[in-house]
């Protein structure tokens, strides 16, 4: 079986992030880049797929800068077999839309028995990007997956879905599909050292929208909203600050305990 | 094209809350963008359930009747575009709910729309603009849709006040021919997250620990101090998906919803899942060494310290 992962590096700010020039986004300089938390659950949920499977392979893609090939190497050392990255410079304020535009091109080009995403991102959290790529495919798709069970000869998958408050659906999806990965759906591993070495010989492709096919008037086409400013957040009724040492921070804590449920 | 349309929610015989919280958000929009305010419902009892849509300022309520029993995200896709193709409307809004993720993103893509999503609040300023967060929360982006005349937002639930009063919308059918070939799953059942031996949603005192104790082995001391303190223990999710607590503990969107009297929360960032199930205790204390972190900006009292160093000091000063 063959099964593609789409991952996402993240931003995670510093402390004193500043903002770009343009006031549009952070300045880039200011974040810590890792990989996503759920493309790292989508990632172990395809390597078991893969591994219960007679033969399989694993290709994780990604749309992202160089720094981003750090991330596409740690997944090759825990487990995929191949990477993709797409990217040129005009890339860098991408929306979702056209994340997922050049995502389905790499995956048309795969034909792929399952797609597996994670259900958002920690830094856009826009939880769309998967379930837009399916659009794009014309592909079958369930989003927020706690459970898959892959039945290569029916061509069919199990899977639980996560609703809110607790409720978990159970369905059958036809395969080819796309699904989005729910954290806690599996314990993630860790990458051993010997993998680690190994991840530097596997393959790892760069493309260029326009390698897709995708000219740059066809990528302007694609994108569906544009940020025009980003602000610090109203502070509203700001939480009062409790001062001083812990010891000062506990005995505030127990006056309010004491007053509220005392 | 012009007015909104809104596309409402049920599960199991019920509308969903967010479905008025929508209807408010429209009617706020249509005072710029023009009318009429729309709303559309999908579902195989949805005639049934349309009366419950009727409140103030709805002009027009359609329902498309499904041909599953259950909420099918494909159906759904196709009952999305069939109602856009007859309402025309400017602005379509949905939750940022889980049935929508799984659906409205794709029409999005394929019908080419102007596209954002879990919105804080979208207003008309001779467009559409969406004020949404970034960096998780951190952050507030305002988003425009420069050459797009439809775009679909999906909004945030909790972000406006449901919509109320009485209505006399028109109700109306529409009939959708469905591509069986398209409808890719079959609904196989429904499973609840079992009941533990403890109730965290009739506590009236949570501490709460979330990804910020580190460790597994930290667990034990916020055990001790809540059983000292006569609070129980509630987790955010990390903490479930490591395996170091059942899920009966957990408070948020997928977990459980809690209104405690008082909240203590102790490493834990105030993730909007989060927030959603705890954001209306009466009082909330965050402890949290990031003075950026968006639980600050729901709690009553914030520490910025290091938890080990305060639950340390509450442990010396109980004992
Ligand atoms: C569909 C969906 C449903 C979800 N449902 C839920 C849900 O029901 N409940 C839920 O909780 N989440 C849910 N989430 C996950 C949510 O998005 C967040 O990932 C999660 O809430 C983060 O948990 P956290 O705050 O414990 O961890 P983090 O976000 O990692 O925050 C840890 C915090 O600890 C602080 N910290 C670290 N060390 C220290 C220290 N020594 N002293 C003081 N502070 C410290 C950090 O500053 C940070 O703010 C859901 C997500 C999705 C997509």
């Amino acid at each position: 079986m063959k099964v593609v992962v789409c991952v996402k590096q993240v931003a995670q700010l510093d402390e004193d992030f500043e903002l770009r020039d343009d006031g549009r986004d952070v300045d880039p300089d200011c974040v810590e880049w890792d990989l996503n938390e759920w493309d790292a659950f989508a990632l172990e949920a395809a390597v078991r797929l893969g591994e219960s499977a007679a033969e399989a392979e694993i290709v994780v893609v990604t749309v992202g800068d160089d720094e981003a090939e750090e991330r596409l190497r740690a997944c090759l050392a825990k487990g995929a077999d191949r990477a993709v990255r797409v990217w040129d410079g005009g890339l860098v304020d991408a929306d979702v839309m056209l994340v997922a535009r050049l995502l389905a091109a790499v995956v048309e080009r795969e034909a792929p028995d399952l797609v597996l995403c994670g259900v958002q991102s920690s830094d856009g959290v826009s939880g769309a990007t998967g379930v837009a790529m399916a659009g794009f495919l014309g592909l079958p798709r369930v989003a927020v997956v706690t459970g898959i069970d892959y039945d290569a000869s029916a061509r069919t998958a199990t899977v639980e879905r996560e609703l809110e408050g607790g409720l978990v659906e159970r369905l059958r999806v036809r395969t080819p599909a796309l699904l989005t990965v729910q954290t806690g759906i599996n314990e993630p591993r860790y990458a051993s050292r010997r993998a680690i070495k190994q991840a530097r010989e596997k393959p790892l492709e760069e493309l260029t929208p326009a390698d897709l096919g995708l000219d740059a008037e066809a990528v302007a086409r694609t994108v569906a909203s544009r940020v025009t400013a980003m602000d610090h957040p109203p502070k509203g009724d700001a939480a009062e600050l409790i001062e001083g040492g812990p010891d000062e921070v506990a005995a505030r804590i127990l006056a309010i305990v004491e007053e509220r449920v005392g | 094209m012009s007015g909104v349309l809104v596309v409402a929610e049920a599960r199991r015989g019920a509308v969903r809350d967010i479905s008025l919280e929508l209807v408010a958000a429209a009617g706020s929009l249509v005072r710029g963008a023009g009318g009429p305010l729309v709303v559309g419902l999908v579902g195989a009892d949805a005639e049934e359930l349309a009366p419950r849509l009727d409140v103030a300022g709805v002009d027009e309520i359609v329902t498309v009747r499904s041909p599953r029993e259950h909420f099918e995200a494909h159906v759904a896709e196709q009952a999305l575009e069939a109602l856009v193709a007859d309402v025309e409307p400017a602005v379509v809004l949905l939750g940022h709910t889980i049935d929508a993720l799984g659906y409205a993103p794709a029409l999005a893509a394929r019908a080419g729309l102007g596209f954002a999503s879990d919105a804080w609040s979208v207003q008309w300023d001779g467009m559409p603009v969406v004020r949404r967060g970034a960096y998780g929360d951190r952050l507030v982006a305002r988003v425009e849709f420069p050459g797009r005349d439809r775009v679909l937002v999906l909004m945030r639930s909790g972000a406006v006040e449901p919509a109320a009063g009485a209505g006399s919308a028109r109700v109306r059918a529409l009939d959708v021919a469905f591509d069986e070939a398209a409808i890719a799953t079959e609904h196989l059942g429904y499973r609840e997250v079992e009941r533990g031996d403890v109730d965290i949603t009739q506590a009236e005192f949570l501490l709460s620990v979330g990804r910020g104790i580190g460790d597994k082995s930290n667990l034990s001391q916020f055990e001790e101090l809540a059983e000292a303190l006569g609070a129980t223990l509630a987790v955010s999710r990390p903490i479930v998906d490591a395996g170091w607590m059942p899920s009966t503990r957990q408070v948020g969107q997928s977990g459980l919803t809690v209104k405690p009297k008082l909240y203590l929360a102790f490493g834990i960032s105030g993730a909007v899942q989060h927030l959603a199930g705890m954001r209306k205790a009466e009082t909330i204390i965050a402890v949290n060494s990031d003075p950026e972190a968006p639980i600050f900006n729901v709690a009553h009292y914030g520490a910025v310290a290091d938890l080990f160093d305060v639950a340390e000091a509450l442990s010396a000063r109980e004992a």
